[in-house]
């Protein structure tokens, strides 16, 4: 596991011990007040309302997909499936509120049952994956691949491969509709971040999830039902994920299975590999996965907004990862 | 009890396949026609290159998510350079592979950086690089130089990549089953630790099969710009996971420690068969399953294979537990 650094002189070395624990705990942050104090100063319009809407609603589905993603993580777990249940969520609302499989006499019901119904669906596909790893011992990679592979095929079977285009401004409210001036998905995202938090440090199911992340066998013998634990948090992924898929369709007028939530899976792991969420399971930061999140969005937008194209920008991207994952790593050692 | 479970393992996902073979036999005309069987094997090579870097990095208890990307990146490569020839496209595809897997290689090593994110970092960094060079569009290939022979041609009467695949497999069962190197890359797997403490080079071992790994995605890459005619930045998408569902169907196991580049063979062929049944279902004309149809059933193929692995795996554990007590 960790080697001992090879250390030079024991002052130096404490003095770099600290600087290298206070990076890692406070890195992130700092990353991100560097990068907002470096658009303030180079890029033009950056301080207005206009660019953090677009900011915030650009990155609220990947937080909320990366909130349950940083559950599943911090209890030792991954979950590859989050783009399939967002486009299976995706896939199945239209149906609900454009009427096409019951006629509703009112369309509120429709919606509602489309806020609700495919939800609760992407919640059940969640609790199959948990269901797979706790009674069948499947890895997690394996497990979560098994709906990552399948579970586009099951949204486009809803569809018979359509693209579904609608609209609804009833249920579009989601996607595009703002309160106070503030989109409808940020509130969302921040319900769900907030939630987490809470849930994470103040509740006895977050104390759970971290011990079973930590050490599953210990958990277990202190009393921890970890088999409804890990059902649990991927039961919660998934819901995150369908809650995700709907923004989505939303935002876009359109349910294309093939595209709704592809990739999204890599960018929620980014965000919670940056936040700081050990990976290996056993310590989980919410607000770390928002600030991650926040600062892989930031990257991207500075480098569009001073001309560098997208391409490079995957490439800053995979240096970002690389560069966090690594001072957290020192930590350890 | 292991070889029990081994043979399982290892048989299990040869009989599905000659089930899965029978069945498409007796129920579709041409199916063990000439063309259909050498179209399979020329499209499924440039898997089976990929699935067999994937069964050695999986074996050494590790992943390769950026598989994909790197055969993307180098299929763009080896399209700018198939003006000068066959080999110095194939070379230049190969080795733009072989670099990223060696970055891998020292992430993972080095810097001590987990597989799975690693990998991904890479695997964003190579996808932005073949944008980067492509410009964002497909470069089509040159049909002058004789490039496209690696991916259109045939040599014997069988197409070039499935004899390419063909002897990137017996290569890699031989390292795999008589060279120390495929014992290390069991023994790092099977308990790294105990594999540094019994001397073992570990982070050699480590550093080689990312690089294989990436070597063959490079050369996927290349058969991927020969057959089609063009490089192509955005291809290779979910690749790495068709990878890791082929080396998984085929009974090698993600933890490590154990695996058959064989087996990985089958199950790169069964999910590969899964696609070619449904065309030919299609082409009768009964019903129209749609190509979404064939993501469903390979998942259901996974989940059958996952869920049959782990009850063999807990039936021999309890009669290992009865054996010992």
């Amino acid at each position: 596991m960790a080697s001992l650094d090879k250390a030079d002189a024991s002052g130096p070395l404490a003095l770099r011990k600290s600087a290298a624990l206070w990076l890692s705990q406070y890195g992130t942050l700092l990353a991100l007040v560097l990068l907002i104090a470096f658009n303030l100063v180079f890029t033009p319009n950056f301080a207005t309302w206009q660019t953090l809407n677009i900011n915030l609603t650009q990155v609220s589905t990947i937080v909320i997909v990366a909130i349950g993603m940083t559950l599943v993580i911090g209890s030792g777990g991954i979950d590859l499936s989050v783009g399939s249940l967002m486009a299976i969520a995706g896939a199945l609302a239209p149906l609900l509120f454009l009427n096409l499989i019951v006629e509703f006499p009112n369309i509120w019901i429709g919606v509602a049952l489309a806020f609700t119904l495919p939800v609760l669906l992407a919640g059940l596909f969640g609790l199959f994956n948990g269901w797979l790893i706790t009674r069948y011992k499947v890895q997690p990679i394996v497990a979560t691949l098994i709906l990552f592979i399948a579970g586009r095929g099951i949204a486009q079977s809803f569809t018979n491969s359509n693209q579904v285009i609608f609209t609804t401004p009833e249920y579009q409210f989601i996607g595009l509709g703002r309160v106070f001036g503030i989109p409808v998905q940020v509130i969302i995202m921040a319900v769900v971040v907030a939630l987490a938090a809470w849930a994470l440090r103040r509740t006895i199911f977050g104390k759970h999830v971290l011990a079973v992340g930590g050490n599953e066998a210990a958990a277990r013998l202190a009393g921890v039902r970890v088999d409804r634990i890990k059902r649990q948090v991927y039961a919660i992924s998934g819901i995150c994920s369908g809650i995700a898929g709907l923004i989505v369709i939303a935002r876009n007028s359109a349910a294309d299975s093939n595209l709704v939530g592809l990739g999204v899976e890599l960018d929620a792991i980014a965000a919670v590999a940056v936040g700081g969420t050990l990976l290996t399971g056993g310590r989980a930061t919410i607000i770390g996965t928002l600030v991650g999140a926040l600062i892989i969005q930031l990257v991207r937008f500075t480098l569009l907004a001073n001309g560098v194209p997208d391409a490079a920008a995957l490439v800053v991207k995979a240096g970002l990862i690389i560069v966090a994952v690594w001072l957290q790593r020192r930590v350890t050692v | 009890m292991n070889s029990i479970l081994r043979f399982g393992r290892g048989q299990g996902v040869l009989i599905a396949l000659a089930l899965l073979i029978l069945f498409g036999a007796w129920r579709y005309d041409n199916f063990l026609g000439l063309f259909n069987v050498l179209t399979f094997l020329r499209y499924n090579s440039m898997f089976a290159l990929i699935a067999l870097g994937m069964c050695f990095v999986i074996m050494t208890g590790g992943i390769d998510l950026s598989v994909g990307s790197t055969a993307a990146m180098s299929s763009v490569i080896a399209a700018y350079l198939s003006p000068y020839g066959l080999l110095p496209g194939a070379a230049a595809g190969a080795a733009a592979g072989l670099m990223v897997g060696m970055l891998n290689g020292i992430l993972i090593t080095r810097m001590d950086i987990l597989p799975f994110i690693a990998t991904l970092a890479t695997m964003l960094a190579a996808s932005g690089t073949g944008l980067l060079v492509a410009g964002n569009q497909s470069i089509g290939v040159s049909y002058d130089s004789g490039f496209t022979a690696i991916g259109q041609g045939d040599f014997l009467g069988f197409p070039i990549p499935a004899w390419i695949a063909i002897v990137a497999f017996l290569l890699g069962s031989l390292a795999l089953n008589f060279l120390a190197f495929g014992r290390q890359v069991l023994a790092v797997g099977g308990g790294e630790d105990a594999a540094r403490l019994m001397g073992l080079p570990v982070d050699r071992v480590k550093f080689m099969v990312y690089s294989l790994s990436g070597l063959l995605s490079g050369l996927a890459g290349v058969q991927l710009a020969a057959q089609f005619g063009a490089g192509q930045p955005t291809e290779g998408v979910g690749w790495e996971l068709f990878a890791i569902a082929s080396v998984v169907v085929g009974g090698t196991l993600l933890t490590g420690g154990v695996g058959s580049v064989g087996a990985t063979l089958s199950g790169v062929l069964l999910l590969g068969l899964v696609f070619n049944i449904l065309n030919f279902e299609n082409g009768m004309g009964f019903v129209s399953l749609r190509a979404h149809w064939q993501s469903i059933v390979r998942g259901a193929f996974l989940l059958l294979v996952v869920i049959v692995q782990s009850r063999l795996a807990q039936k021999v554990r309890a009669r290992g537990h009865a054996g010992s007590t």
